[in-house]
């Protein structure tokens, strides 16, 4: 087989499960749209909000310390104790439904019935909140994250390919840790929805408010409950981009990889959601490869949303969003 | 009462507003964005060596010195809104911390006679202060960055790198770019092959680049990031695993923080550095005059890191200008204008760095009116897996390559500007 086949199925590979990286944060966004066609910009806010408050609990940091200090003329900066990981993301889960509340109390019942670009708006300003409250919260220097996932080429990978092909493939483990988090999430918030009255009752809302509201289905819960799943899905999301960066405040930039994936997806789409991912995460890493070294390289970011594009132009809806008709 | 209002307001007014004499070094800080990281311990750094001189010292020459923080963000735009904010309340000297923003800054710096200092970063050839008057880069740019790795690479090559692969690593902006027309020269003047890899800002995702290098597998990768795209890199390196002692970073790309998350399975690493670590008797005035005090930037957890040092060793070379220019106009209350000249005939030797609680922190340079650049000599540190080592002394960079660029690209950008050369008379 000539080489530069093994290596653009090796890129292949890798793309899937960047991709699979892509549709996890994807995935939030396509919550809160379903349940409440809110386009939430905060999202990615969302994820470096949650991954800061795991790591500051599993640290024992004081939240607020600087603002703390500088009231009081403290010095407190630790608790002086470890939280165990799982603990840590338990407490932290609790953080984000309490968050959910807060933001469906203060923000968004306030603005029930709201054009579609106010609730836009409220989510733009919203991410830029968080994003100071992350900081006055937990500081912005780098954290160190570690809750036990695996990392570093996966070796039976490596060396299965390279008897059979001459050359071992570079899976990270990380990246398949991801994908079976992610298909676990999926299948769970698929069961979740299907089978659970609450999820009955988000599928309800999702498809029609009113009709919701008048079966006697809460407008207010169902919102703070998407709210708190998206809030779960970022801090799964926020885990997997930080183990290998560190938590840090680029980890809210990783929304812009979700756009194109929405854009492709459709925004209604769990599955959607997953094969858009897919979509995105091999194209742009095929497309680097093999023509990215003629153009200068780094075509990830743009290239992404060039695939988008040409998706949209032939289906406007997305790959698995519900089809736009227009009655007239 | 109304007479004891007014009192009290005109009181308040006094002093809130500085007083006239004060020296004025406004930080264009980020304390925040995705470069914050890098941007917090530098920044603390250079104001708290500023409230040690003027706890300890009464100031510079007796006239205390202020420290006005602007939030940049890393961000361009901001960071020129931050110059013309603080442009008017006397400010002597600028530290962008920023390549973007140097770029843009030169033109209104030179423009408003407020002298720039890009120390390690920025327009490379600022080291011409025959073209450029108000902008300096001292002790070294990202051209001699560029030769020193390289001749550390020929020292442990028996002086040849003929048939060697080199990658360049770098972060897609102005700033990565800067080294690759250094590089490229060297490339052809020691036969070694250089590969060009970019990273898109701020560098989370690198997965394909790894595995170019991967497949490739370059006798040396050298990396010119900041921020994310550090930690990303030694991440994916350990996980291809490249040998991490032939991954060389500049010196934006060796910071406590870019090899913490890694820890020991980034040892190995290696780095340069302008300027040298370990614990100085500064830190410990520091402790003593600033953190113990209260006045402390941070919370004193970086004092000795490798970018809190390098802030501190901005504002110690920022302190010995304005001194310079004290003597040179014989007046303690300096402007600009003179703090340019003070700048222009900067000299650090082992003594000032010595009585500055700093021994050897630096190279021993001068600066003269055609010379803004200083030696260029840079150290290589390497991470041990729990801290940063120094391996070698400073190397310096081959002048023989870098000046003819320097030369050549200040040149154009006097022709393109209408730039007349300003050190005939000196």
């Amino acid at each position: 087989m000539p080489d530069q086949l093994i290596f653009a199925m090796e890129v292949t590979f890798n793309g899937l499960l960047n991709g699979v990286m892509y549709a996890l944060v994807a995935l939030g966004f396509v919550l809160i749209f379903k349940a409440s066609g809110i386009f939430n910009y905060a999202q990615g806010v969302m994820a470096l909000f949650a991954a800061m408050t795991l790591v500051g609990i599993q640290e024992g940091r004081v939240p607020f310390a600087h603002l703390i200090n500088a009231m009081f003329g403290t010095h407190v900066h630790e608790f002086g104790w470890e939280v165990p990981a799982l603990l840590a993301i338990l407490l932290t889960v609790l953080v984000m439904v309490a968050f959910a509340y807060l933001v469906q109390r203060f923000v968004f019942r306030h603005l029930v019935g709201q054009e579609p670009i106010i609730l836009f708006m409220a989510t733009i300003g919203l991410a830029y909140f968080l994003e100071g409250v992350s900081d006055l919260m937990w500081g912005s220097e780098i954290r160190n994250l570690d809750v036990g996932l695996p990392q570093g080429i996966n070796d039976w990978i490596d060396s299965t390919t390279f008897e059979a092909l001459g050359y071992g493939f570079f899976i990270d483990n990380l990246d398949i840790a991801a994908a079976v988090i992610a298909a676990i999430l999926v299948m769970s918030l698929i069961a979740y929805s299907q089978y659970t009255k609450n999820g009955r009752a988000m599928r309800a809302v999702a498809d029609d408010h009113q009709a919701a509201l008048s079966v006697g289905i809460s407008l207010n819960y169902v919102w703070i409950l998407v709210w708190s799943l998206a809030g779960m899905v970022a801090l799964v999301a926020g885990v997997m981009w930080g183990s290998k960066s560190g938590v840090q405040f680029s980890l809210s930039l990783i929304a812009l990889k979700a756009l194109p994936v929405l854009m492709l997806g459709g925004f209604t789409s769990i599955p959607g959601a997953i094969v858009g991912g897919l979509i995105i995460g091999v194209g742009e890493a095929l497309f680097e490869f093999a023509v990215g070294p003629l153009i200068g390289g780094a075509t990830e970011n743009w290239f992404a949303y060039v695939l988008a594009l040409v998706f949209l132009v032939f289906r406007p809806q997305g790959l698995f969003g519900e089809k736009i008709i227009e009655r007239v | 009462m109304k007479k004891l209002t007014m009192l009290a307001l005109t009181s308040a007014m006094v002093a809130g507003t500085p007083a006239m004499a004060d020296l004025v070094f406004p930080s264009l800080s980020y304390r925040t964005g995705p470069y914050a990281a890098g941007g917090i311990p530098f920044a603390d750094g250079y104001a708290d060596y500023f409230t040690l001189l003027n706890q300890r010292d009464g100031g510079i020459g007796g006239v205390m010195t202020r420290v006005p923080e602007c939030e940049t963000a890393y961000d361009t735009e901001r960071g020129v809104e931050c110059y013309e904010s603080t442009r008017g309340e006397g400010a002597l000297v600028y530290q962008p911390l920023s390549t973007g923003i140097t770029y843009q800054l030169i033109p209104r710096t030179t423009a408003d006679g407020i002298p720039m200092h890009t120390m390690g970063y920025g327009r490379t050839s600022a080291a011409n202060g025959d073209v450029f008057s108000h902008t300096f880069n001292y002790p070294a740019n990202y051209w001699d960055a560029a030769s020193v790795i390289i001749n550390q690479l020929l020292e442990e090559n028996d002086g040849s790198l003929e048939g060697k692969t080199i990658a360049l690593l770098y972060h897609n902006s102005a700033y990565g770019r800067e080294p690759i027309r250094t590089l490229q020269t060297l490339s052809e003047q020691y036969g070694f092959t250089l590969t060009e890899i970019a990273v898109d800002h701020p560098g989370q995702e690198q997965g394909n680049q790894w595995l170019q290098i991967r497949r490739e597998r370059p006798d040396y990768v050298v990396m010119w990031g900041w921020g994310v795209m550090n930690q990303v890199a030694v991440q994916e390196a350990i996980n291809t695993r490249y040998p991490m002692e032939n991954f060389i970073g500049n010196w934006w790309a060796g910071a406590d923080h870019d090899v913490e998350q890694a820890g020991a399975a980034a040892a190995g690493y290696r780095s340069l550095n302008m300027n040298r670590l370990g614990d100085m008797p500064v830190f410990d005035a520091i402790r003593e005059h600033v953190v113990d005090a209260g006045l402390a930037a941070g919370d004193g957890s970086n004092i000795g890191n490798v970018l809190y040092t390098r802030g501190v060793y901005a504002a110690f070379l920022a302190a010995e200008a304005a001194r310079t220019a004290q003597e040179l106009h014989g007046t303690a209350d300096i402007d600009a204008a003179m703090m340019r000249d003070g700048m222009e005939a900067l000299v650090i030797d082992a003594a000032t760095m010595e009585a500055a609680g700093m021994p050897g922190i630096g190279p021993e340079f001068s600066v003269s009116c055609e010379d803004h650049g200083g030696t260029g000599m840079a150290i290589m540190q390497q991470w041990d897996g729990e801290q940063w080592v120094t391996l070698t002394d400073f190397i310096a960079p081959d002048d023989s390559v870098t000046q003819p660029l320097v030369e050549e690209d200040s040149a154009q950008y006097a022709a393109e500007n209408g730039i007349e050369p300003q050190c005939a008379d000196s």
